[in-house]
């Protein structure tokens, strides 16, 4: 599934990254690699950007973003 | 010392990166991701030795000091603290073209040791694009406050560049990161960082790119590390080819008037 529809204070694991040129570098470099645990910590009020613990550091991603993100459960 | 104003890359220091190394002064570039402690290990080391201004044509704030250690002065310049040397943004771009074209004689990589993992990103990429690398690892005592012990050993084995654990805000480890940075620049010791390899498909269109590279830039700096140059090529990074005209020939073109790329990135996924 898209990291997008993670439940919050669910963990999922990053399989794939469908991102690509900048994007995807830009996303890589900030530690979304393929096996990389995410959480999703918390919903700002209009539901985008959602905040996310990724390797000990809280990123807010916007939904263009997290559109491009799978995960599995 | 047995460096020339020439072999350093002395003229591009002055004129685009506002660097004034009189009597060949060694320069030391500090690098790191935002919230290492990047500007308290500045600090540490340059003390109140230093002036700010901004890198030319930039609203970034450039930091340079002095220090002095086994008699010898040093310029250290704070680069802007950046997560990646590959995603374009302004601050990227600076840190990259200073570690690229600038040729730093020694370059300090600045890690949180409490949060090591994701800071190694940016390690593998200036170990990518230059020799002249040590790990400072900022923060121990964070690090140890959250239990986290690191493999020192055992992390230097697989990087092959010199470590060192510091805690800037209380002085310690910063001697000892004078005392390697110092070796280096003197060729005291010899880093040769892990060499990153790549698919096949890639190995051998670098294979094929450096020595077109080489024939067509390198009696112009023999310096550049075209491998590098090359992977930035296949993933068709034409801000590095501005950078080339740039710094090389002093061409300041818009993205616009850069070619596309004729490297076929066959195979890449990019």
């Amino acid at each position: 599934m898209l990291l997008t529809n993670l439940p919050q204070k669910s963990n999922g694991k990053i399989t794939g990254l469908t991102a690509k040129g900048k994007q995807r570098r830009r996303l890589l470099d900030l530690g979304l690699i393929p096996g990389t645990t995410v959480v999703a910590k918390r919903k700002s009020p209009s539901g985008d950007p959602i905040a996310y613990l990724i390797r000990g550091t809280v990123l807010a991603l916007r939904k263009e973003e997290t559109d491009l993100v799978k995960v599995s459960l | 010392m047995g460096l020339t104003a020439e072999s350093s890359g002395f003229n591009v220091l002055n004129k685009s990166f506002n660097i004034e190394s009189k009597n060949n002064k060694p320069v030391i570039a500090l690098a790191g991701n935002p919230n290492t402690g990047k500007s308290t290990v500045f600090n540490g080391l340059t003390g109140l030795k230093q002036h700010t201004g901004n890198w030319p044509g930039k609203t970034v704030t450039q930091a340079q000091g002095l220090f002095i250690h086994n008699n010898q002065e040093f310029i250290l310049v704070d680069l802007p603290g950046t997560y990646s040397l590959l995603s374009n943004s302004t601050e990227e771009m600076i840190a990259r073209d200073f570690i690229c074209f600038a040729q730093p004689n020694t370059t300090i990589v600045v890690t949180d040791a409490s949060n090591l993992e994701r800071n190694l990103n940016l390690v593998l990429q200036v170990m990518e694009l230059t020799d002249k690398v040590i790990l400072c690892l900022n923060l121990m005592d964070e690090a140890k406050r959250k239990n986290i012990n690191i493999n020192i050993e055992k992390l230097q084995k697989e990087l092959r560049i010199p470590i060192i654990p510091t805690i800037a805000r209380d002085n310690k480890g910063l001697h000892k990161l004078k005392e390697t940075t110092y070796k280096i620049c003197n060729n005291l010791i010899k880093v040769k960082p892990t060499k990153i390899e790549y698919s096949e498909k890639v190995e051998s269109a670098v294979a094929k790119i450096v020595p077109i590279l080489k024939a067509n830039i390198g009696q112009i700096s023999n310096k550049v590390n075209l491998r590098w140059l090359a992977l930035r090529l296949i993933e068709g990074d034409k801000t590095i080819l501005q950078a080339i005209e740039k710094y090389f020939f002093n061409n300041d073109l818009s993205i616009d008037q850069i070619p596309e790329g004729e490297v076929q990135t066959n195979g890449v996924n990019y």
